[in-house]
């Protein structure tokens, strides 16, 4: 053999216009308006005479001490806080600087929550533990979204799965006096339409988009009939009350997080186990390693002997099930009965959190988290009577999807084969 | 020709094609050829249409209390229980014809129903050409109709200028929140169906906190609801007994031009050439990106301005959630109408129909209108899966013709 | 394992892909199968693996009859394949492409990652494949990411293994380690099936040569018994001139001039670097190169599909860098591109407006916004006849159109409109031998009407046959030119696998 030379070395004196580059300039860019809006709306703003305190406990507990702060330092300081992490994704250009983003988001947040509360007392804990509560069928729902997704089978249908399993979870926890059999057959409906999802995503080859449209609208229209023409008149099917919290005894005793995390009703423990079970289970177990392969390059899966249908159909009815605890969540958890609508678009929240959680489970929880948040912020923000219109806070998962999605803060990679038919061969 | 390459055969359906391009190409000469072909191309929609009904039937029997009753009893009285099934279907679907099609009223008010269902259903049409799946009707009508209501409320001006304008501005207003979607599809490859769904509960929000305000709110008042239009920009009703307004008239001259846009101009090639093969059309110099944001833009503005013919046409007042749903009723009548502005015309007659009537089949029969959006539901899924249609009629695969395919997925770019 | 396969006929709708096939491949012998592109060689693969089932014959396994009605029952009869298209899940590790669907497990369900590793890496060593298990596959290039396919049949113990045109992605050098690899995995005992339509890679390995020609052995022979002209004969159907006939070139006035050009790709890793070269009027300058080594995205920049990051792209002296593809066609600049199902055509549109896909915006084709009808039927009447497109009816869907018409509907379009270059990309990959002169006719006929043509082949024969100048590229830069007289075989495909000369 002759020598074989190295390839051609690019010269080093050339500045070129890349990607990665534009990306981190975005960041740093994004950060800094969240830092010198902070500093502006909150900082300025403020006096320094002002004092923000906030309750750090359940109501009739006191295990750790109310927080006060000075308002305008604090408002400062987390406003220099997101300049810094803007100055920070200059410095490191990396494709994972999206953190940043987040963070300085949150600082700003954290501003609002202590300008808000200047000159009086803003329920933190209170906030948090609603933000968690709301957090719920958000999180619930992404899990079924992304358990569908990650083989390749778009979900846009989770509001309509969500509904539809409301609606049946009330009845039949009405008629049969059991929040249990209720929650079993919320599961049910959930699996049964995420078994239609997959038969005409699967066996009829339906836009998967097209599908999931059919299914929003199906649901509305069922359970809309069917609460005017069965709930209205019969009303005793639809008082199925709601499941009780309960307590993890020890450590509900951890301050702070002992109460929010470990005295809820079943459904926060279940949203919490999926999640961690879900986390490791794709990408530990023999289940995981097929269901990403599926969703990344069916083919290949099929050529190494898996059965690709097989592996959709499952996760699609597993999917519909997670929904159907999350759609049991409405009326079983939360409301106590079935309204029409009631879930109110939750559904493509939990969408949105699915693609913000880019198809994690925890990014899905933290997403939801902060979704869950930006809601209760309403809450908190009136009582202390903060002329800040609800519709706008509300509006912030929507737009904070948008900008992601755009890839303004880094481009979510999508399971490779989403929304695409596979057929084996003939 | 030899054998195709053998991977042809088991390779997956190519991401985007022009769905609905194959038959025109191939038509038969001849004034019968093509009244064949018209027909043969209705026998699919027909048959979705005709088991959407029965499927509709079948709910209406099995959730009416007395009807199960007659059930429970089956095996004592078969009779009794077919007859009051039978009763109840007939003067269910009776009453819906009646208060839609049966006198001059009723026809009158399914014209006016079908009037944003045919311009939203354009909406959709017109995307799915451009290859895109416009999920965002809800907010872009919505956005439309505040900019017109913002026009009829905020100035005085005489018919002739107040009038247009506010069409103009419903139109712009619906254009700029399509635009957004192709704009971030065009620049980033952000995917249109979750902005759009995204943009729609922005708009819902954008429109409480609307009503809110001194602007909109009506004066003294403080639930969510706007002033009466003025007459100065209401839709004028030409015909003294006829009560359809000016708009349906409006909404027919816009389909002719969007079959002449997308037909007959470079821009419609362009839209068209985009929607079955963006690669292509890149390749071909085509400005993929403006086309995106263009066809986005006009798609929004129909959209828009379907809002608009109901602000200032049927309902003159902007309440909560205005009309949202009108937005996902177009898509199944653009489905339905195979994304052709003709048939688009068709569907949306016929949804105005079903509409206008279930208001009075329910006060008819007490059958609750909700049922018409669970038939409009099966009619998506039976135009999208003519697989099932054929199977419940046994009709051949040639008749019917494949399954469409609109979008491509989240990853595809 | 003794594989045979014995009247293996199968049948796609309307298509006969395959017709009584027999064959039988002996343990130990690397048994290659060589035809056409379309000649049903991977289809005949795939029954065999499984994933189609025959239409009429039966497939033996030690002389005894089996039937597989998936991949998975032929990975279990001890059957390995490494497709033509890699099967690997870009964004797993080696080790997780390996084990997939074999997934060794510690406790039910839970996989044993160790296990895996240890097993890739043992049977790396073993057969010198020199892998990392726990490497990304997407950061792997071709060479090791077909590695990894054969990792994976040997990770299940395959006694047959069929190999579907493992050389048509690597360089000379990587074919001959490859080569050698496959003849030892041969010695050990296996049966090989080597897929391929190059002859001299053929006739290297063999041990026993079955030709298939439309879905038909023609015949089977040994390298020692014919020689490659009596190869393509058979493989082709009829006496193959594989020299075109061309006059010397005579150049003039310099058209296209790149100057250090730099080229990102999708990933935004550096494609084309600091490339400059030049090309005039009434010659053909032809890009060679193994595939994957930056041509795509040199061809891309110069036409106006992809930004160059930095550098100069002149046209007639002017600079033109970065120019978009409309603003390319109106300066006279006409483009084939590589791929001609994506790029080239709307398979749902019909042929006469593919013919103007690129020309709508002009006369006579529209006047403002109004397209010309008539003007666009006419130009297509008049290109079907020129180009001698063989089609039902203008009218046509052009996808219904068999591949050799749908690129003379490219070519046609494209040489129709040019004034001062034409640049083509694999302008006759995949087509029959009929197409393929005729195209190559065509382009001569335009470099002596005096047009500047670039020409982007990773057909050697190609670039030697039409090329008054061959740039050779190598890993993203210009390793080296050859003008047409001198090009061989051997000075260009040292270059190609990086070897200056």
């Amino acid at each position: 053999m002759t020598s074989v030379t190295t390839a051609p070395a690019p010269r080093d004196d050339v500045v070129e216009d890349t990607g990665a580059r534009r990306h981190a300039l975005t960041v740093a860019g994004l950060c800094f308006l969240a830092g010198v809006a902070a500093i502006l709306l909150f900082g300025l703003t403020a006096t320094s005479d002002q004092v923000s305190t906030l309750l750090m406990n359940p109501r009739g507990v006191d295990t750790i001490p109310d927080v006060e702060l000075p308002t305008q330092i604090a408002a400062f300081v987390l406003g220099f806080g997101a300049i810094a992490l803007g100055v920070r994704a200059l410095q490191v250009v990396d494709p994972k600087i999206t953190v940043f983003f987040g963070g300085a988001l949150g600082l700003f947040a954290l501003a609002l929550v202590i300008w808000a509360a200047r000159d009086g007392t803003g329920a933190f804990y209170g906030l948090i533990a609603g933000s968690v509560q709301r957090a719920t069928p958000i999180a619930l729902g992404a899990i079924a979204g992304l358990l569908c997704e990650r083989t390749g089978v778009i979900n846009i249908a989770i509001e309509g799965m969500m509904l539809a399993a409301a609606f049946g979870a009330a009845i039949t926890a009405s008629a049969t006096g059991s929040l249990w059999i209720g929650l079993l057959c919320g599961i049910l409906t959930g699996a049964l339409f995420g078994a239609i999802h997959a038969v005409i995503s699967i066996r009829y080859e339906v836009d998967q988009i097209v599908g999931g449209t059919f299914i929003n609208i199906f649901a509305l229209g069922l359970t809309s009939y069917l609460t005017v023409r069965v709930l209205v008149e019969y009303s005793h099917l639809n008082q199925p009350g709601t499941f009780r919290p309960f307590e993890i005894p020890l450590l509900v005793e951890i301050p702070f997080l002992g109460p929010l995390l470990f005295s809820q009703n079943v459904f926060g423990f279940v949203m919490f186990g999926l999640v961690a079970f879900l986390a490791w289970a794709l990408f530990n177990t023999r289940w995981g390693l097929r269901v990403r392969s599926v969703g990344e390059h069916p083919r290949a899966a099929d050529t190494v002997g898996i059965s690709v249908h097989f592996i959709r159909y499952r996760n699609v009815i597993l999917g519909g099930m997670v929904a159907g605890i999350g759609g049991a969540w409405f009326t079983l958890g939360s409301a106590g009965r079935f309204d029409q609508n009631m879930t109110n678009g939750k559904g493509f929240i939990a969408l949105a959190a699915m693609i913000f959680g880019r198809w994690h489970p925890v990014g899905a929880l933290i997403a939801a988290l902060i979704f869950g948040f930006s809601e209760q912020l309403n809450d908190y923000l009136a009582l202390l009577d903060t002329p800040i219109p609800s519709e706008f806070l509300l509006m912030a998962p929507y737009v904070v999807t948008i900008v992601v999605v755009a890839g303004l803060v880094g481009r979510p990679r999508v399971p490779a084969a989403n929304g695409q038919v596979y057929r084996s061969g003939g | 020709m030899t054998a195709p390459p053998a991977e042809a055969p088991a390779a997956p359906p190519p991401d985007v094609d022009d769905p609905l391009a194959g038959a025109p190409h191939e038509r038969q000469p001849g004034v019968a050829g093509a009244l064949r072909e018209v027909a043969l191309g209705l026998i699919g929609p027909l048959l979705a249409i005709l088991t959407a009904l029965i499927v509709g039937a079948l709910i209406i029997v099995f959730t009416d209390p007395t009807t199960l009753e007659a059930w429970g009893s089956f095996f004592s009285a078969p009779g009794t229980a077919l007859a009051d099934s039978w009763d109840l279907i007939a003067t269910s679907y009776r009453a819906l014809f009646d208060s839609s099609l049966g006198s001059q009223r009723a026809l009158a008010r399914t014209l006016v129903q079908s009037t944003p269902l045919i311009l939203v259903g354009l909406s959709v049409a017109l995307a799915f050409k451009a290859g895109m799946f416009n999920i965002g009707g809800a907010g872009q009508l919505i956005v439309g109709a505040m900019a017109a209501a913002w026009i009829g409320i905020t100035f005085d001006l005489p018919q002739v200028v107040h009038l247009p304008l506010a069409l103009v501005a419903g139109v712009i207003g619906g254009a700029v929140w399509g635009g957004i979607v192709g704009f971030l599809k065009a620049r980033t490859g952000a995917h249109e169906v979750i902005t759009s769904i995204m943009l729609n509960f922005v708009a819902l929000r954008l429109l409480d906190y609307a009503l809110s305000t001194d602007t909109f709110r009506r004066p003294g008042r403080s639930d969510p609801i706007s002033p009466e239009m003025p007459a100065s920009v209401r839709l004028p009703e030409p015909i003294d007994s006829f009560r359809v307004h000016l708009g349906f008239l409006l909404a027919l001259l816009v389909a002719w031009g969007a079959w002449w846009l997308l037909q007959r101009t470079t821009i419609g090639f362009r839209m068209r050439a985009v929607g079955a093969n963006p690669h292509a059309a890149r390749y071909a110099g085509m400005g993929v990106a403006a086309t995106t944001v263009l066809s986005m833009g006009i798609a929004g503005g129909l959209a828009g301005l379907g809002g608009t013919t109901i602000l200032l046409g049927s309902t003159p007042r902007l309440t909560g959630g205005f009309f949202a749903s009108v937005g996902f009723d177009a898509i199944a009548l653009a489905l339905l109408g195979r994304a052709s502005p003709i048939g688009v015309v068709g569907a949306g007659l016929l949804f105005g129909a079903l509409q206008a009537g279930s208001t009075g089949m329910q006060a008819q029969t007490s059958t609750p209108i909700d049922i018409i959006f669970v038939i409009q539901a099966l009619i998506i899924l039976f135009v999208a899966a003519p697989a099932i249609v054929r199977t419940v009629w046994r009709v051949k695969e040639t008749r019917l013709g494949a399954g469409q395919r609109f979008s491509a997925g989240w990853g595809a770019q | 394992m003794r594989v045979e396969l014995r009247g293996i006929t199968k049948r796609f709708p309307g298509v006969v892909a395959n017709e009584d096939v027999n064959l039988v491949v002996e343990p130990g012998q690397v048994h290659a199968l060589l035809g056409e592109n379309g000649a049903g060689k991977s289809t005949l693969m795939n029954v065999l693996f499984g994933l189609y089932r025959q239409t009429e014959g039966e497939v033996l396994l030690d002389g005894v009859p089996t039937s597989f009605s998936s991949p998975a029952d032929a990975i279990d009869a001890g059957i390995g394949m490494v497709h033509q298209h890699f099967m690997l899940v870009p964004v797993f590790t080696v080790a997780e492409n390996v084990m997939l669907g074999v997934e060794p497990t510690s406790a039910p369900g839970v996989l044993d990652r160790d296990a895996a590793r240890r097993r890739v890496l043992e049977l790396s060593a073993r057969h010198g494949l020199d892998v990392d298990p726990d490497a990304m596959v997407e950061d792997l290039p071709v060479g090791v990411q077909q590695r990894v396919e054969i990792l994976k049949a040997l990770y299940r113990e395959a006694d047959c293994l069929i190999l579907d045109e493992p050389t048509a992605v690597l360089t000379p050098s990587e074919i001959d380690d490859m080569l050698g690899i496959i003849r030892r995995l041969a010695d050990e005992g296996r049966s090989v099936i080597f897929i391929s339509h190059k002859l001299r890679e053929v006739r290297a390995i063999a041990d026993t040569i079955t030709i298939l020609r439309r879905g038909r052995v023609v015949d089977t022979t040994t390298p020692d018994e014919s020689d490659e002209q009596e190869l393509a004969t058979a493989m082709v159907g009829r006496d193959v001139q594989l020299v075109v006939d061309r006059s010397a070139a005579s150049p003039t006035d310099v058209v296209l001039q790149v100057s250090d050009l730099r080229v990102r790709d999708e990933r935004d890793q550096l494609a084309v670097a600091d490339v400059s070269f030049d090309v005039r009027a009434g010659e053909i300058v032809a890009i060679a190169g193994v595939q994957g080594n930056g041509q795509s995205e040199l061809v891309s920049a110069i036409v106006g599909l992809r930004r160059p990051t930095a550098g100069r792209v002149e046209l007639d002296g002017a600079d033109v860098t970065g120019a978009n593809p409309a603003r390319m066609v109106e300066l006279g600049v006409a483009h084939v591109p590589e791929d001609r199902q994506r790029d080239g055509l709307i398979s749902s549109f019909p042929v006469s407006d593919n013919l103007v896909l690129n020309l709508t915006g002009r006369s006579p084709y529209s006047r403002g916004i109004r397209m010309d009808r008539r003007a666009i039927r006419e130009n297509a009447e008049r290109l079907v006849q020129d180009f001698d497109i063989r089609t039902s009816s203008i009218d046509a869907a052009v996808g219904t159109l068999s591949g050799g018409n749908q690129q003379k509907v490219i070519v046609g379009r494209e040489m129709s409109h040019t004034e001062r270059l034409l640049v083509l990309s694999q302008p006759t990959r995949g087509l029959d031998v009929g197409s393929i002169q005729y195209i190559h006719h065509r382009i001569v006929e335009a470099r002596d009407q005096g047009l500047a043509v670039l020409l982007n082949s990773s057909e050697l024969d190609e670039v030697l046959a039409l090329a008054d100048r061959v740039i050779v590229m190598y890993r993203g830069g210009v390793i080296g030119e050859v003008s047409g007289d001198e090009a061989t075989r051997d000075s260009v495909g040292m270059l190609m696998a990086g070897a200056r000369a």
